[in-house]
C-alpha cells in the first residue's frame, strides 16, 4: 500500500510540474491543484496509515482510552487542515488569475510585463507556436 | 505585567473583526484600527521585556502537555521580532491614514493588514511545525489580499508572480513536514530537537531539511529564489510596501535560523557551507540588480534581497559573533527597510512619482524630507554611527574570525555598492534641481504631505539613530540571544520540562 501511494504521489508530482512549467496560468492552477493533492497523499503515506492490523483510532462507550493497536489519526487531521488551508487558496488563485486574464488580456506569464516593463520598449518575443512578427 | 503569549495573535484578529464591522464608518474603523495597533504593540513589548530580563517564556494551549499540544514560545530572538513587528505595524496603520485611499480602507485594509502582524506574530511564537506552517499560510492569504487590493493592472500583474512562486513553496514546506511526521513522530521543534539527533538514518533527515531550506529560502528570497520579490513589491501602496519588505522575507530567515539552530544538527556538514554560498550570491546578486534600476522602490527592493544575504550569512558562519551579527542585523534592517519604503511614498507626495528621472530638487525645498531619507538609507549602506554599521562590522568580523576572508570582502563590497544605490537616490531625487516641467519653468516639489506620514517616519527613523548611536546594550541583547540559540538545551527545556 505504502509503495502505491508513493508511486502515486511520484507520478502526481510529474504532472503537476510539467502543467506549472508550461507557461499558461490555466494550466498553472491545475497542476497546483495536482500538487497539493500529492502533497496531502504524501502527508498519509508518511504517517504510515496502511500499518498492518492496526484498528481505526476509535474510543469505545465508556473508555478513556482506545483498546490495543489503532492507526495514528493524526496525519489525517494535518491533512484536513491542509485541505482547508489548501482550498481556500485555491479560490482565491482562480479569482486572481481570471481578473489579471480580464485586465492584462493574456494568461500567458512571459506576456505579463505591466509590473515590469521592458526597459528597451521592445514587444515581448513570441512564444513556441505562435507566428513571429 | 505578565501577558499570555497569545495575546500577540488573538489581539489583531479581535481587531480585524472590529475594524470588519465598522467598515461603513470611517473614525469608528480608524480608531479601532488604531487603538488595536497600539495595545498589540503594548503587548508584544511587555513580552519582549519579559524574556530580556528572564530569557524564555513557554506556554501550551489549553493546557495540553507539551508535545502534544499547540506550544507557544518566545526566547529572546522571537519576543525581539514580534515586538519589532508590532511597532512596524503601529507606524503603518498611522501611515496608511494618509497613504491609503479611503475607498481601500473601506474595503478592508485595515483587517488584512491587522490578521498579516497577527500571523507575522504568530509565526514568531509557534513552538511546532504545523503552527509555524498555518501562520505562514494565514500571513500569505492576508499579504496576497493586501498585494492586490488595489487591483491595478501592475499589482495583479506582481500579484500573479508572489502567488504562484509562494504557493509552491507553501507545498515543499507542507512535504517537508510530512516527511519529518513521518520520520520522528513529531512536530514539536523541542521535541523533534531531540529526535532528530537519535533518527536511524539521518542522511533522509538530511535531504529532508533540503524542503524547508528551499521553501524558508522562497519566502526569504534567497538566492536563486528571489525572482518574485522585485516583480512585486514595487507595485502596492507604499505603506503596504513597508510592511511586506520589513517583515515578510523576515519571517522566512527567521525560520531558517529557527531550523538550522534548534531543530537540525548543527554539526551536518552539507547545510552550512551551502547556506554561505547562498548568501554570498544573495548579498552580490540583489546589489546588483538593484544598480540596474531607476526607480526607487524597485532600488529598494533590490536591496532587501542583498540584505537577506547578509543575515543568512550569520546564520551560515555559525558562531556566537556571527549569530548576534544576524539577530542585531534583523533588528535593524526591519525597521530601516520598513521606513524607506515609508519615506519612498512620502517622496512621491512631495515630488512627483516613483521615477528618478521624474523626482528632483527635495534637498533644498524640503530639507526634512531630505534628513528622513538620509538616516534610514545611509544606515542601510552601514555608514558609521548608524545601525547598519554595527551590523555590517560585527559580520564582518565574524567571517574574518572564522577566516572566510573572501566572505569578508563580498560583504564589504556590498556594502559600498549599497552606498552607491543610497546616493544615486540621494543624488537624482534630492541634490540634482527639479526635473524642468512642459513649461520649461523649475517646478519646486511642492505637494502636501500631512503629518500622519511624517510622524511614523520620524519615529522610525529615531529608532535607528538610537540603535546606532546606543548601540551597546542592543548589541548585549542580541549576543544574549545569540548565545540562546546555540545552547538549545535551554528551549527544550523551556518546553518539555525536563533536561534532554
Amino acid at each position: 500500500m505504502s509503495t502505491l501511494l508513493s508511486l502515486l504521489v511520484g507520478v502526481l508530482v510529474a504532472a503537476s510540474v510539467y502543467l506549472m512549467l508550461s507557461r499558461h496560468l490555466v494550466r498553472f492552477i491545475f497542476g497546483l491543484v495536482l500538487a497539493s493533492n500529492a502533497v496531502n497523499l504524501l502527508i498519509f503515506a508518511a504517517g504510515q496509515v496502511a500499518r498492518q492490523g492496526a484498528d481505526p483510532p476509535l474510543v469505545p462507550p465508556g473508555a478513556a482510552l482506545p483498546g490495543g493497536a489503532v492507526a495514528n489519526a493524526l496525519p489525517q487531521a494535518l491533512v484536513l487542515t491542509a485541505i482547508v488551508i489548501g482550498f481556500a487558496l485555491l479560490t482565491f488563485v482562480f479569482v486572481l488569475f481570471y481578473r489579471t486574464g480580464e485586465e492584462l488580456g493574456t494568461v500567458v506569464p512571459e506576456e505579463m510585463r505591466a509590473a515590469e516593463p521592458d526597459p528597451s520598449g521592445a514587444p515581448p518575443a513570441p512564444g513556441p507556436g505562435e507566428e513571429g512578427p | 505585567v505578565r501577558v499570555a503569549l497569545y495575546w500577540p495573535v488573538v489581539l489583531p484578529f479581535l481587531t480585524g473583526v472590529v475594524v470588519l464591522a465598522a467598515s461603513r464608518r470611517p473614525g469608528l474603523r480608524y480608531g479601532a484600527s488604531l487603538g488595536g495597533a497600539v495595545l498589540h504593540f503594548g503587548c508584544v513589548f511587555a513580552i519582549a521585556m519579559e524574556t530580556a530580563a528572564s530569557g524564555i517564556v513557554a506556554e501550551q494551549a489549553g493546557g495540553w502537555p507539551a508535545p502534544f499540544g499547540i506550544t507557544l514560545v518566545a526566547d529572546r530572538l522571537s519576543a525581539a521580532m514580534a515586538a519589532i513587528a508590532g511597532f512596524v505595524g503601529l507606524c503603518v496603520v498611522v501611515y496608511s491614514h494618509a497613504d491609503i485611499s479611503e475607498r481601500l480602507q473601506g474595503a478592508g485594509y485595515h483587517a488584512f493588514l491587522h490578521i498579516l502582524i497577527g500571523s507575522i506574530c504568530g509565526a514568531f511564537l509557534a513552538g511546532d511545525l504545523f503552527n509555524l506552517y498555518v501562520w505562514f499560510e494565514v500571513m500569505l492569504m492576508a499579504s496576497f489580499a493586501l498585494l492586490v487590493l488595489g487591483q491595478t493592472r501592475a499589482q495583479l500583474d506582481g500579484g500573479v508572480k508572489y502567488v504562484t512562486i509562494n504557493l509552491v513553496a507553501t507545498l515543499l514546506f507542507l512535504s517537508g513536514i510530512g516527511l519529518v511526521y513521518g520520520m520522528t513522530g513529531t512536530l514539536n521543534l523541542a521535541d523533534l530537537h531531540l529526535k532528530a539527533r537519535e533518527a536511524a538514518r539521518p542522511e533522509l533527515m538530511m535531504a529532508v531539511s533540503a524542503f524547508f531550506l528551499t521553501a524558508f529560502g522562497i519566502k526569504a528570497a534567497v538566492f536563486p529564489f528571489f525572482f518574485w520579490l522585485p516583480a512585486s513589491y514595487h507595485t502596492p501602496p507604499a505603506a503596504v510596501s513597508a510592511v511586506f519588505s520589513g517583515l515578510l522575507t523576515k519571517v522566512g530567515v527567521y525560520a531558517l535560523i529557527r531550523l538550522y539552530t534548534l531543530v537540525f544538527p548543527s554539526d551536518w556538514i552539507v547545510a552550512h557551507p551551502l547556506l554561505l554560498v547562498l548568501a554570498v550570491l544573495t548579498m552580490v546578486t540583489g546589489v546588483l540588480g538593484a544598480a540596474a534600476q531607476g526607480e526607487v522602490r524597485r532600488i529598494l527592493s533590490f536591496h532587501i534581497i542583498s540584505q537577506v544575504g547578509y543575515m543568512v550569512m550569520g546564520l551560515a558562519l555559525f558562531s556566537p559573533l556571527a549569530l548576534a551579527g544576524t539577530v542585531f542585523y534583523l533588528l535593524h534592517h526591519i525597521v530601516v527597510k520598513a521606513n524607506l519604503f515609508l519615506v519612498g511614498g512620502i517622496m512621491r507626495r512631495a515630488g512627483g512619482g516613483f521615477d528618478l528621472s521624474a523626482l528632483g530638487g527635495l534637498y533644498r525645498h524640503r530639507p526634512g524630507i531630505a534628513l528622513l531619507f538620509f538616516v534610514p538609507a545611509f544606515s542601510l549602506a552601514g555608514f558609521p554611527p548608524l545601525s547598519g554599521f554595527w551590523a555590517k562590522l560585527v559580520l564582518v568580523r565574524a567571517s574574518l574570525d572564522a577566516g572566510h576572508y573572501a566572505v569578508a570582502a563580498a560583504a564589504v563590497a556590498v556594502g559600498f555598492l549599497t552606498l552607491y544605490s543610497m546616493t544615486k537616490i540621494w543624488g537624482e531625487a534630492f541634490w540634482k534641481p527639479a526635473p524642468a516641467g512642459a513649461d520649461g519653468r523649475d517646478p519646486a516639489p511642492d505637494g502636501a504631505v500631512s503629518p500622519w506620514l511624517l510622524v511614523p517616519s520620524a519615529a522610525m527613523g529615531c529608532v535607528t539613530v538610537v540603535l546606532g548611536v546606543a548601540a551597546g546594550p542592543f548589541m548585549d541583547f542580541s549576543m544574549q540571544a545569540a548565545a540562546d540559540l546555540l545552547s538549545p538545551e535551554v528551549y527544550v527545556r523551556a518546553v518539555l520540562g525536563r533536561v534532554p
